[in-house]
């Protein structure tokens, strides 16, 4: 119960321990949801099969089985690290593997242009709260949040794109030269020295990164947007003006900076809509990513690339809520490890 | 909005309320209940826009559904507000918004006849926009609606429950099976969480609300919990208890009066959020049969089909998605605004009345503007 390196170990070792029974509760709901709803998805996958050949595929996939039996002989294989099979007999987890850091890196740039101008506009809004510059921002936001995220990325790719001459699809314009060792388009290009294929790479990521950042702009401008508000009354910032110090240092350098230990904690809330919008985004935008890796085998009845995704997807959800615990508790002194 | 509101407004300026006799445990008619939601209303231009707007969607939504019938029970024929069939295939095929021309015209001081047979255009194969966007407007805002309410249904008796009955051997295991329930399901993305569930469960307009409600009550039970947990520890349920209240009466009378507030804000919010979903649901093609109008569909299809040379086919439902959405959300985040205790004295410095007491602030608090 401290602030020492050893307390933030523990406390990050037990709220990975609290995920394994949420995870396998995850499971378990997926496996029963999917398995029950179509029992013999074989109909589905071969639309225009005969009789025999629809026996055939229920022996190999194991659907003639009971679904407890089922159920066993995945989880075995689960814990070997072997994810099932797609309709097409292709492992599924190196599919969802190679699509993980892709769409990280996706949701990384998305995060950078929401915080940026998030930030920006909140502190916008908190100095002009009341007036004018602060309906406009709320507007903007409200818009931000009114607007489908599969509305605001359709605009941009057929409407902004072209306009601006920006790519609207794929990670680069034509087929890399070079190894793709990380699977992130930039990072690729950076390691292999290849600067034209970075900048390629980087503008290719502008309009899907923005579709992501859209949804979610308007959280960032609000908690901002309050906080400083809650922040500005208070004494110790009647103590900075009385010391003589200029009204922008006293709003960036102590307003600002406090009221970011707030907008930390609320990134962490985001995840999970970032996350369910990267299906609909990498599907527009051709993003090879594990959204679109999940739009596919959701549409294809795909059993084990949806359960798979949807491990992946609860895992990446937990562990960005405990990343912005852990930065909450680095930024704000206040806080223990508990 | 039964029931007279005790202070009848004076003619012509602001209402004046008479001071009355306190009574123990506070009770509003109706019509103070709309006079504060008014007088909330008035102090924020956007929220009053948001009312507005939500106002008449739901207005012209009822009329989409109420008036064919009404119709044809009275005149023996029905008429509908919808302009035109939404399935019926029109004559002329691919027009663009039909004022277009006459709003061109302008500029070039010849203007072109006023036509508003068709104000937002026709598709492909001459179905009238405008009365497709129109017969889609009761469903989307229907299944938000309704999906609201039922996810505040379950989530918020499951919330009660885990908040309100946790002492005991039974009350506490139940309370923890249904957090952990709660968790689990809140582990989950959302909208991966209802497209996988509508992709199985079926493809259908069933599906899909069965999964719009599962990805949605857990966030409810969190709400209410929490609320529960704050609610339970006030010296008015003591004072309830020791006064021999039933449980069942403190519960109706105390609790849900005070998860009201809350809730009413969650729910604006989320309705938006929920037609979001739905219409992501439908974009993917698996909510609505094709022949059904919903907007969601509608932009996936004109956008599969034609879009670069016909823009009208896309914004047409994408802004009707869109002005749905902010009105629920401008009603929803003004709502916030007033009902947020820490916003809370800030709104009533503005829009106190002369009569009303001084509301005393609490030690600690900031005193004085800034």
């Amino acid at each position: 119960m401290g602030r020492s390196l050893s307390d933030l170990g523990f406390f990050i070792g037990r709220r990975f321990l609290e995920m394994l029974p949420v995870l396998l509760g995850v499971i378990v709901l997926t496996f029963f949801f999917t398995h029950s709803a179509v029992p013999d998805p074989c109909g589905a996958w071969n639309p225009h099969a005969k009789a025999p050949v629809l026996a055939q595929c229920r022996k190999t996939f194991g659907f003639d089985q009971p679904l407890y039996i089922q159920f066993e002989k995945y989880i075995v294989q689960l814990v070997q690290g072997n994810w099932g099979t797609d309709q097409s007999g292709a492992q599924v987890f190196p599919l969802i593997a190679q699509g993980i850091p892709a769409t990280l890196e996706l949701v990384l740039a998305s995060l950078a242009i929401m915080v940026i101008f998030g930030i920006a506009l909140g502190v916008i809004a908190a100095q002009f709260s009341g007036r004018w510059p602060d309906h406009m921002i709320r507007v903007f936001y409200l818009s931000g949040w009114a607007a489908p995220t599969y509305l605001a990325a359709i605009i941009l790719a057929v409407v902004i794109g072209p306009t601006f001459g920006l790519p609207t699809g794929g990670e680069y314009s034509v087929n890399p030269p070079f190894p793709q060792p990380t699977h992130m388009s930039v990072v690729d290009a950076l390691l292999a020295g290849n600067l034209p294929f970075v900048g390629d790479a980087l503008v290719h990521l502008i309009l899907p990164a923005t579709a992501l950042a859209f949804l979610n702009l308007g959280i960032i401008t609000r908690m901002t947007r309050t906080s400083m508000l809650e922040i500005l009354p208070m004494d110790f910032v009647k103590g900075t003006r009385m010391k003589g110090l200029s009204e922008s240092n006293v709003l960036y350098r102590h307003v600002l900076r406090n009221s970011l230990i707030t907008t930390t904690t609320v990134l962490g809330f985001t995840a999970s809509g970032l996350l369910s919008s990267t299906v609909v985004v990498e599907e527009i935008f051709r993003w090879p990513g594990i959204g679109k890796y999940s739009f596919d085998a959701i549409v294809n009845y795909n059993f084990s690339g949806t359960i798979g995704v949807v491990i992946v997807f609860a895992i990446a959800v937990v562990v960005a809520n405990l990343i912005a615990d852990v930065l909450y508790g680095i930024l704000d002194p206040r806080v223990e490890w508990r | 909005m039964a029931g007279a509101s005790p202070t009848p407004p004076a003619e012509g300026g602001r209402p004046r309320r008479t001071p009355r006799p306190r009574r123990a445990i506070r009770t509003g008619t109706w019509g103070e209940v709309v006079f504060e939601a008014l007088r909330t209303l008035r102090s924020n231009p956007l929220t009053l826009a948001g009312f507005v707007l939500v106002v008449l969607l739901v207005g012209v939504a009822v009329l989409v559904v109420v008036v064919p019938p009404i119709t044809s029970t009275l005149f023996g024929h029905a008429y509908s507000i919808v302009p035109y069939d939404p399935n019926g295939i029109g004559q002329t095929t691919l027009v663009g918004p039909t004022w277009w021309p006459w709003w061109t015209g302008l500029f070039h001081l010849k203007p072109a006849p006023l036509d508003l047979s068709h104000p937002l255009g026709t598709d492909e194969l001459g179905r009238d926009i405008f009365s497709r966007v129109l017969a889609a407007l009761p469903l989307d805002l229907g299944i938000g609606m309704f999906i609201t309410l039922l996810s505040v249904a379950i989530g918020g008796g499951l919330g009660l429950i885990a908040g309100f009955w946790d002492q005991g051997r039974l009350g506490a295991a139940l309370s923890t099976v249904i957090l952990r329930v709660t968790d689990i399901f809140l582990a989950f993305p959302s909208l991966v969480l209802a497209l996988a569930l509508a992709a199985t469960l079926g493809r259908t307009l069933t599906a899909t609300l069965i999964a719009l409600t599962a990805t949605w009550w857990p966030y409810y039970v969190r709400i209410v919990r929490g609320e529960v947990l704050v609610i339970k520890h006030q010296g008015y349920i003591s004072a309830a208890r020791i006064a021999g209240e039933r449980e069942g009466s403190i519960v109706v009378r105390h609790v849900l009066r005070n998860l009201l507030e809350p809730l009413t804000v969650y729910a604006t919010l989320d309705i938006g959020s929920v037609i979001v979903t739905f219409s992501t649901i439908a974009f993917v093609g698996i909510a609505v049969p094709p022949n059904i109008p919903e907007w969601g569909s509608m932009i996936a299809y004109y956008e599969g089909l034609f879009y670069p040379s016909a823009v009208w086919l896309v914004f047409a439902p994408g802004l009707a998605i869109f002005v749905t959405v902010l009105g629920f959300s401008l009603l929803g985040d003004g709502l916030r605004d007033v009902l947020d205790p820490r916003t809370r004295r800030a709104f009533a410095r503005e829009t106190r009345s002369s009569t009303s007491p001084e509301p005393v602030p609490p030690l600690g608090a900031p005193v004085g503007e800034e």
